[in-house]
């Protein structure tokens, strides 16, 4: 219900689906490849990005007596070893929000932590900072940084308003969803117009929140187009398919 | 009156006979009977068909106590809690209650408290609780998780249980029975008293009443049975239609001018359907019909409580000539003027059909009036079989209940909330509940594990226990804050989201609310579609976030989502008979002459299996091969059937492309010929293994029972009307939770909770298990060249069912392909 949705057709967005299953597309000149798991490949500098991981949310809500099952950064490292493994990236970034609470790398299992100081054997990690984890991680290798630039890219974890060209951000925690007759899915999504991208949410536990809601009204020059993640493959969904909640 | 002679004269004080006499009565049999059981002190579960002074007879005996007791110093507490499924009923109750206490004038308080009972009443129960408390069961599970319950509850002397049969095999009834086990231990004396309708199986009721500490387990049940009169039979009629009996669908359209003309000479007609979709579909028929501008109202759980409210006051003036309704209107409370009950479509199962023919004359002498309407052919059949069984006083059974351990995980949280307790008591006490009585101590202790810690192997809680251990070897809540959240999480009932309905006001904002609908309902459909509901087409505009927004389109003809059948599966005993008519061709001359010829024709193409066989028919039709069973076993069980079907027709190298079930029959249709597949095989029992474990856990029933125990176990709170979070970072979603624990922990307490629940309420395994057993060398093959008869309303049905399984993913693509042509045009 917002104004994009009374905007004419937009223009084609240009985009290749890669033989990963992944979707390919260039942002201020930089080969993006958008991943099934919600993570993002540059191309050229061989940076793994990933957004909202939200480490030790389950103990969070498990120190206020809901014990939400404490394995979702054991899921999300998972993921996450499965993408560097595969794709052998120089640098890792976590685009913010990576640790639920300013506790939340206190609480981390020794299992847990030993898996994030092996990540950063043989690359770096770079760890933006967002409203979760203001500080970063203090223990872990890597560089705690606010914003960073990869190339002609702008990297930050909370997308600044207005229009952004070459910015990539996490925040909002994305998601797609697409009614047909035969029912409904709701998908985390990347959600980019061609000039700025806003990843989704990596971290297991992280909800999500719909592509047309207000909060991302204003971000985009044009009605965005959605990649939304499905099993093995990312969806390219326009924005006249898309529906709200 | 019958055979008084065994019960004592002196049953009924003076005051009370007297009070009968002035009213023009004689206490019933049974009502005496209860009298004469409350004076043994025994428990007595009383099962008597509507109308037969069943509530009067609950209560004689309370009343006749408390007008002898002696004058007290001290304040009393309560003497008698009467719980019913209904808040309404309740309410009802207490009016009712009002009569004889007036009449007699006896000084006894009887007071009603429910959801919506003021805050000033419900402080001053508290302080000075009513001899008499009528509510509900989360009411009482909320008053069983105060502090200072036991006191309470220390002179309980009766606990009066109404309409048993609706709750007892439910997780509504594990909670009321785990209650009922708390209330005898705090009063030992308890007098336990059930009041239900007719049953199959009354000793299924007397065992989850409950036992006695001590008692032995193989000890037959310690309540005692008393019958009440047995009611003049209902005349229960098939609407035999001068139209053709359609070949499918739900809605019995053809049949509306008749309906029509039968509501005209009734004086008031209850109209059950079994969803709301047919409610809104036939109160729109009717309107279009009602030339004599009749007042006929619409009554269903989507309409605002407003208004529906508003109908029921009607009613009860006897204002109204007939109401449209869904089993809303199933229970209980008294309508005097019902002289017609009439079921639209299918009624399912023999004993709801007789509950809701109850709602006709709730007087005993007076025979019920029904009439059945059916909407296509199969349910001709299903409606005969029914009138069939009515007619000879038998019923569907509810199998016995075994107690589920999230509504377990939620009582021993209250019992926490509400005193320290000991593990090895609390244990006891709760396996003197009928749906607990065979609890093992391990999972007992799993659940207290589970309420404490949340029960992982990875032992990240430890720290933060809900429950505590404490020296003296008991355990409590952890504090005050723990408390509050568990009594805002208390009972059983599970509300799928609802969305509002608004009229949409200028620049899109929300206005006046005409009801509510369940998340999901409107999914099929887009703005700009109209549909009907609250007896009126809307236009839809949009979905918010909390709101459908609606404008009025009185002159489309509405796209009405085809949206059929019932919620309710058709019971086993019910199939049996249909099974049984059909294969008795001496027997089709109850039935008309279009559905006989279209059985004949199925007699002479395909063939009609015996009672006890299964008819699968393989026949081509276009570019497509079709197999059709007919297990007559319910929506539910066909659907999980034709889930594992698939995946092993799959194996087998017919590549079946999909499927389509109802209650009586299922289809499914594939690129391959299926006429050599080794049936046999294919409905092997062995089907309910490793084939089943594999697509549940993938299925999105699992999720979705997964996030009903999750809440009623206490692990995800529930979602307060405006109390949901704007923000969306902050809050997580149950298929997540979900998701992550089958992945590290899938022999996690709430998983195994989830699998049960969805084996037996959503796709019925139990069933499927039964069936496949039952059919084992009973399978009659029919290669058929083209469709048979009884295929035809099967094939009907293509295409206005959703397509499971990797649907999702395929809807995703589908959107995709719509971007690439958006982009080349």
């Amino acid at each position: 219900m917002t104004a994009l949705a009374r905007t004419p057709a937009p223009a084609p967005y240009a985009f290749a689906q890669s033989p990963c299953g992944g979707l390919e597309m260039e942002i201020m000149g930089a080969a993006l490849r958008m991943r099934a798991s919600g993570a993002l490949l540059d191309l050229a500098h061989q940076a793994l990005i990933v957004a909202d991981l939200h480490f030790e949310k389950g103990s969070a809500y498990g120190m206020r007596g809901q014990f939400l099952p404490p394995y979702d950064t054991r899921d999300t490292l998972d993921r996450l070893e499965a993408e560097v493994a595969g794709l052998e990236p120089q640098v890792v970034i976590f685009l913010g929000d990576s640790f639920h609470d300013g506790r939340a790398e206190d609480r981390l299992s020794s299992d847990d932590t030993a898996r994030l100081v092996a990540l950063a054997q043989g690359r770096t990690l770079i760890w933006l900072v967002g409203n979760h984890d203001a500080d970063g991680p203090r223990r872990l290798p890597g560089q705690v940084v606010e914003t960073m630039t990869l190339g002609a890219l702008v990297l930050r974890h909370e997308p600044e308003p207005g229009e952004q060209p070459g910015e990539l951000s996490g925040h909002l925690h994305p998601c797609a969803r697409v009614s047909s007759g035969r029912g409904t899915v709701r998908r985390r999504c990347f959600a980019t117009d061609g000039t700025r991208m806003i990843l989704p949410a990596f971290g297991a536990y992280a909800g999500g929140l719909n592509v047309k809601d207000a909060a991302f009204a204003g971000l985009f020059a044009r009605p965005p187009l959605a990649g939304a993640l499905g099993r093995d493959r990312v969806h390219a969904v326009g924005w006249r398919s898309l529906t709200s909640d | 009156m019958a055979d008084d002679a065994a019960l004592p004269a002196d049953l009924l004080p003076a005051a009370f006979a007297d009070w009968f006499a002035t009213r023009g009565w004689a206490p019933r049999t049974h009502q005496l009977e209860m009298v004469a059981r409350a004076r043994d002190r025994r428990d007595a579960l009383l099962i008597a068909p509507t109308g037969g002074g069943k509530t009067l007879a609950g209560f004689l005996p309370s009343l006749i106590e408390l007008s002898q007791r002696p004058p007290a110093n001290t304040p009393r507490g309560i003497h008698t809690l009467y719980i019913s499924p209904l808040k309404a009923l309740a309410v009802d109750v207490e009016r009712n209650l009002a009569t004889p206490i007036r009449e007699m004038g006896l000084s006894i308080v009887a007071e009603s408290r429910t959801g919506d009972t003021g805050a000033a009443r419900r402080q001053r129960q508290r302080v000075k609780p009513p001899d008499i408390l009528l509510t509900t069961p989360e009411q009482l599970a909320l008053f069983c998780a105060w502090e200072g319950a036991r006191a309470y509850f220390e002179d309980l002397s009766c606990i009066i249980l109404d309409e048993i049969h609706t709750l007892h095999s439910t997780k509504r009834g594990d909670l009321l029975a785990l209650d009922i086990a708390r209330l005898q231990t705090f009063s030992p004396n308890l007098r336990r008293v059930g009041l239900s309708a007719t049953v199959d199986d009354p000793d299924v009721i007397r065992r989850w009443m409950g036992f006695h500490a001590g008692e032995r387990d193989d000890a037959p049940p310690a309540v005692d049975l008393v019958l009440g009169p047995a009611g003049t039979p209902p005349i229960v009629e098939v609407l035999l239609s001068e139209g053709r009996v359609p070949w499918a669908g739900h809605t019995a359209q053809h049949a509306m001018a008749e309906v029509y003309e039968v509501i005209k000479k009734a004086r008031t007609a209850l109209v059950f359907v079994n969803t709301r979709f047919q409610a809104e579909f036939a109160f729109q028929e009717l309107w279009r019909l009602n030339e004599d501008a009749l007042p006929i109202a619409l009554h269903h759980g989507s309409l605002a409580a407003e208004q529906r409210r508003k109908v029921e006051a009607a009613m009860a003036r006897g204002e109204l000539r007939a109401v449209v309704c869904t089993s809303t209107l199933d229970l209980g409370i008294d309508w005097g003027d019902v002289d017609l009950v009439i079921q639209l479509a299918s009624p399912k199962g023999a004993s709801r059909m007789v509950q809701r023919i109850g709602r006709a004359n709730h007087r005993m002498d007076e025979a019920s009036r029904a009439l059945f309407v059916p909407a296509n052919r199969f349910e001709m059949l299903e409606c005969q079989a029914a009138r069939e069984a009515i007619a000879e006083n038998r019923f569907d059974g509810d199998p016995p209940r075994v107690g589920a351990l999230d509504i377990l995980a939620q009582h021993i949280m209250g019992c926490a909330c509400s005193e320290p307790f000991d593990a090895l008591a609390l244990y006891d006490e709760i396996r003197t509940s009928g749906p607990y009585r065979a609890l093992a101590w391990e999972d007992f202790e799993q659940v207290v594990d589970f309420v404490s810690t949340g029960g992982y192997a990875l032992r990240a809680y430890d720290r933060f226990r809900r429950i505590v251990k404490g020296q003296d070897g008991l355990w409590r809540a952890r504090n005050a804050d723990t408390i509050l959240r568990h009594r805002l999480n208390v009972g059983a009932i599970l509300s799928p989201a609802v969305l509002s309905v608004r009229i949409a006001g200028r620049g899109g904002r929300a206005g006046r609310k005409v009801g509510e609908v369940e998340e999901g309902y409107l999914e099929a459909l887009e703005p700009g579609d109209t549909f009907i509901f609250a007896g009126q087409v809307w236009r839809l505009m949009g979905v918010t976030a909390l709101d459908v927004l609606v404008t009025p389109a009185p002159a489309s003809d509405p796209k009405l989502p085809s949206w059929g059948g019932s919620k309710f599966a058709l019971s086993t005993f019910l199939a049996k008979r249909v099974r049984e008519l059909m294969f008795d061709q001496a027997h089709w001359s109850v039935l008309p002459a279009d559905v006989r010829e279209w059985l004949e024709l199925q007699r002479d193409r395909s063939l009609i299996p015996a009672e006890d066989e299964m008819l699968v028919e393989t026949f081509p039709r276009g570019k497509r091969h079709f197999m059709v069973c007919y297990p007559f076993e319910g929506r539910l069980a066909h659907t999980t059937l034709a889930m594992l079907m698939t995946r092993r027709l799959e194996r087998m190298g017919a590549a079946p492309l999909g499927f389509v079930c109802n209650d009586y029959a299922l289809a499914v249709w594939s690129l391959n010929p299926m006429d050599g597949v080794d049936l046999d095989a294919l409905f092997d029992q062995d089907m309910l293994g490793d084939d089943l474990e594999d697509w549940l856990a993938e299925s999105y029933m699992m999720k979705r029972s997964f996030k009903g125990c999750a809440i009623l176990a206490g692990l995800i709170e529930r979602r307060f009307p405006g109390a949901e979070k704007s923000g969306r970072q902050v809050t997580f979603s149950a298929d997540l939770v979900y998701d992550v624990l089958r992945r590290h922990e899938p022999d996690h307490l709430l998983l195994r909770c989830a699998r049960e629940d969805a084996a037996t309420g959503l796709i019925d395994v139990a069933r499927v298990g039964h069936m496949l057993a039952r059919i084992q060398g009973k399978i009659r093959h029919a290669v058929l060249d083209h469709l048979s008869p009884f295929s035809v309303p099967m094939l009907l049905e293509i295409g206005k069912e959703r397509v499971p399984g990797a649907a999702g993913e395929m809807i995703l693509a589908e959107a995709a392909e719509d971007l690439i042509a958006e982009a080349s045009s």
